[in-house]
């Protein structure tokens, strides 16, 4: 079978092997064109040639009085917004995660809304929550309408990844905790939530970078100040330098940097894990 | 002192029920109540009238809106499973050694977690009149003008719903592909099949699960989506969907509730339709 002989690959391997490296350029080759841009000369345009190189565009982003509006204060409530919605989303659909081993009344029909939840439109649900906070007489803002919205995502999100994570749990070492006398805080503390640890930064990834980039569920129940996709948002049809470019740039530095502290501490965890492993035997 | 297991499972799992409770299933409910009420200056007037779906269905504009959004996602659904099915057997089946496989697969993701709306606008300086392709080709000599139809197109649409939702069919594909035991398609060698059947008749069949859920996903997006349509035609092209935003910017809530909840029909019996076709619970809980 193809897997076995390692000396000579089919012509189907190298097919497909191109077939993937097209894909991937397909993928990341525009990406990279706006890396590129963002260090368009201080007078070039939009597109290629470059004229000469500068950083003049990531200037006009923290210069307040640009055309391109005040981004770094919606750069910092996206941050904020994130770093909140990641907290919630964990604490909730881990306890959630847990509770959910069991089944209860209700259990599916809860399944089957947080399901709806994730796949429906997002402008639907911010219409909804934009037109129930109005019925209330409630003024929507990002953090109570916004972070709401976003959370109608991250959390049904963050409960598949825990279904994932403890479908691969073994519940031996928790009655193991158990039979040795833990109680059930004890257990939970020592016992379950270490070895979901992993799992967990995957969801406190999947939360921060979710809301970050969010947009359709968040443009209608903002209120007046935006969030950074709201105006990136407004920046394609009122901004044409290449100060657009930049902040692509920039926010695509924050997202890679996330999510490499995220990937890296789980394979540090793991890591530990194979070598404490390793010492005890 | 000994508290039941059912109400500990409430306790846990209450906070989540709630917040979906308040911010999605209420409001949902409201829209279907707006989407029956009168407007009139920017304001809900809540008398019931039934006005809002009659526009909606004979209205030859919403035909046309509703007609390209289905046209882009077949188009859209195809694309994304014929390159999602590749990658992910190429993935699986082809790469050798579990960290390759992982890095590989991590390469494929890691553009999910940046911004949708930044990956759209680096469409712009590649497809655009004085683009890259525009301009490789005239200094090729391939062509003399620009090809107008790379930017604020249906063509360009397509090109961005393929690139930011293929993602969503490599990974339960992926997931689907790596449960299958690898003794099955040695089995369908040795009785004799080749390349191409097995794909046909022993990987496909398997797959049936991953790409469901990944069709559910594209669909869901392709319907649901109005900024890929907005940018990438330049708002040349309308669906359902930025109509329905166009309306919500000018303060006529109760039609586009309407317009929301006629759409969500549409969409869920599409789902429905998919789950018809493959049960994917029986096989997620396998």
């Amino acid at each position: 079978m193809a897997m076995h002989d390692t000396g000579k690959r089919p012509w189907t391997f190298w097919f497909f092997a191109a077939f993937f490296v097209l894909f991937v350029i397909f993928l990341y080759g525009p990406m990279f064109v706006v890396y590129v841009l963002s260090f368009q000369g201080e007078s070039g345009g939009l597109t290629f040639p470059m004229n000469g190189v500068s950083t003049k565009w990531f200037g006009e982003l923290v210069n307040p009085d640009s055309r391109s509006g005040d981004i770094a204060s919606s750069f910092n409530r996206s941050i904020g917004l994130g770093a909140m919605v990641a907290c919630i989303t964990v604490f909730l659909s881990v306890a959630a995660g847990l509770g959910f081993r069991r089944r209860f009344f209700g259990s599916g029909v809860l399944f089957y809304i947080a399901i709806a939840s994730l796949i429906m439109p997002g402008l639907f649900i911010g219409l909804g929550i934009n037109v129930f906070f109005s019925e209330l007489g409630w003024e929507p803002d990002w953090t109570t309408s916004g972070l709401g919205a976003q959370l109608t995502w991250t959390l049904p999100f963050g409960l598949l990844i825990m279904f994932a994570v403890l479908g691969r749990f073994n519940r031996s070492y928790e009655e193991a905790a158990r039979d040795l006398g833990a109680t059930p805080w004890q257990r939970m503390k020592e016992v379950t939530l270490p070895i979901l640890l992993p799992g967990i930064i995957g969801v406190a990834l999947f939360g921060f970078t979710l809301s970050y980039d969010e947009f359709a569920r968040t443009v209608l129940v903002s209120g007046t100040e935006n969030t950074l996709p709201i105006t990136i948002w407004a920046m394609t049809t009122n901004v044409t330098s290449p100060a657009l470019y930049a902040l692509g740039t920039v926010t695509t530095l924050v997202s890679f940097f996330v999510v490499g502290a995220a990937l890296g501490s789980i394979g540090l965890i793991s890591r530990r894990r194979r070598v404490s492993r390793g010492d005890s035997t | 002192m000994k508290i039941p297991p059912t109400l500990v499972s409430w306790l846990q799992v209450g906070p989540t029920a709630l917040l979906l409770m308040f911010f999605f299933f209420i409001p949902m409910l409201v829209v279907i109540a707006v989407s029956f009420f009168d407007y009139q200056d920017g304001s809900i007037v809540e008398t019931f009238i039934l006005d809002n779906y009659r526009d909606v269905f004979t209205s030859a504009v919403t035909l046309t809106e509703y007609f390209n959004s289905l046209k882009f996602a077949a188009i859209v659904w195809a694309l994304t499973l014929l390159i999602g099915f590749n990658v992910a057997y190429f993935l699986v089946f082809h790469v050798h050694g579990v960290l390759l496989q992982i890095g590989l697969f991590l390469v494929c993701t890691v553009p999910f977690w940046t911004s949708n709306i930044i990956r759209m606008i680096s469409w712009l300086p590649v497809l655009g009149k004085n683009g890259l392709i525009n301009s490789a080709l005239i200094k090729l000599g391939i062509i003399n003008t620009p090809l107008e139809f790379l930017l604020y197109s249906d063509f360009a649409v397509i090109v961005g719903y393929v690139h930011l939702f293929t993602l969503f069919m490599v990974v339960p594909i992926f997931n689907s592909m790596a449960r299958i035991d690898r003794s099955l398609l040695e089995a369908a060698r040795d009785a004799g099949a080749g390349r191409f059947r097995i794909v046909y008749e022993v990987v496909l069949p398997l797959s049936k699960t991953g790409i469901a859920l990944g069709s559910i996903f594209v669909i869901t997006q392709v319907m649901g989506d109005f900024f890929v349509v907005k940018v990438m035609s330049g708002s040349q092209s309308t669906s359902v969907v930025s109509a329905l935003y166009n309306q919500v910017n000018a303060l006529q809530y109760p039609p586009a509730a309407a317009s929301a909840v006629c759409l969500l029909a549409v969409v869920t019996l599409m789902v429905a339709a998919i789950l018809r076709v493959v049960d994917v619970r029986k096989q997620l809980a396998s």
